[in-house]
């Protein structure tokens, strides 16, 4: 799986749902799940800048973008902080406009468009992999 | 992403173009928050040329209901969100935050 990297900052997101796009886009996935597709890269790539990478100048994040047959598979690695997903609270839809959190709200998508998504931390960084099922 | 502000007698139409990401969120988040700071807290969101949205900009909708929902002195409405759009915001349990409309006569009109 070829790995393109992407300096850490948000000015690249355009970049990263294109490479996604393309690559679903020639997989056969819907125009809906292509979007899905993006809005879920933007919400991993976006958390990893803002987080695993925060206060850190001149980061980059390896990405792949493959299809294994009718899965569409995508990898993030960065060397950031680690990230445990356990440990952040599930966004509350039901709350209402005062209490409504933001906070989880990226991984809650992300978790909600893919099919799987899973992460890895260990000496080489963390490793993020989601993959979803062209329909 | 583009934004422009119309200032009508009863709300401001603030039209956003393109796309809103992490990158452009902030640029969208000034444009919401100048209204805000000029008074207005009746904002018409115009989505109706808006390609993408992720949570950065659904983050900047809901700082900018709170503020103008507080002392009931307004609402942010959207208008014309695209089906994509929609159902990011569905998912995200963020439709019933806010009023909807087809165009923008009504929403302006609704004020």
């Amino acid at each position: 799986m070829p790995k393109i990297t992407f300096p850490a900052r948000f000015e690249l997101l355009d970049e990263i749902r294109d490479l996604v796009a393309h690559t679903a886009r020639d997989g056969g996935f819907t125009e809906k799940d292509i979007y899905s597709l993006q809005l879920a890269a933007d919400e991993a790539a976006s958390n990893i800048i803002e987080h695993a990478y925060l206060g850190v100048a001149d980061a980059s994040i390896d990405i792949s973008c493959d299809m294994q047959s009718d899965l569409i598979v995508i990898t993030m690695h960065d060397t950031g902080q680690s990230f445990d997903p356990a440990k952040v609270k599930k966004p509350n839809l039901e709350a209402d406009l005062s209490d409504r959190q933001i906070g989880g709200l990226g991984i809650y998508l992300m978790r909600k468009l893919m099919d799987e998504v899973s992460y890895e931390s260990n000496l080489t960084g963390n490793l993020l992999t989601m993959t979803k099922r062209r329909r | 992403m583009e934004i422009t502000t119309q200032e009508f007698k009863h709300c401001d139409l603030i039209k956003v173009k393109g796309r809103v990401d992490s990158a452009t969120a902030p640029d969208f988040s000034k444009a919401l928050e100048k209204a805000n700071n000029d008074g207005h807290f009746k904002i018409a969101v115009d989505m109706s040329e808006l390609e993408y949205m992720s949570s950065a900009g659904f983050r900047a909708l809901l700082a900018t209901q709170r503020n103008c929902k507080k002392l009931n002195r307004g609402e942010l409405v959207l208008v014309s969100i695209s089906d994509r759009i929609r159902e990011a915001l569905e998912l995200a349990g963020f439709t019933e935050l806010f009023k909807t409309f087809d165009n923008t006569v009504d929403a302006v009109g609704s004020f």
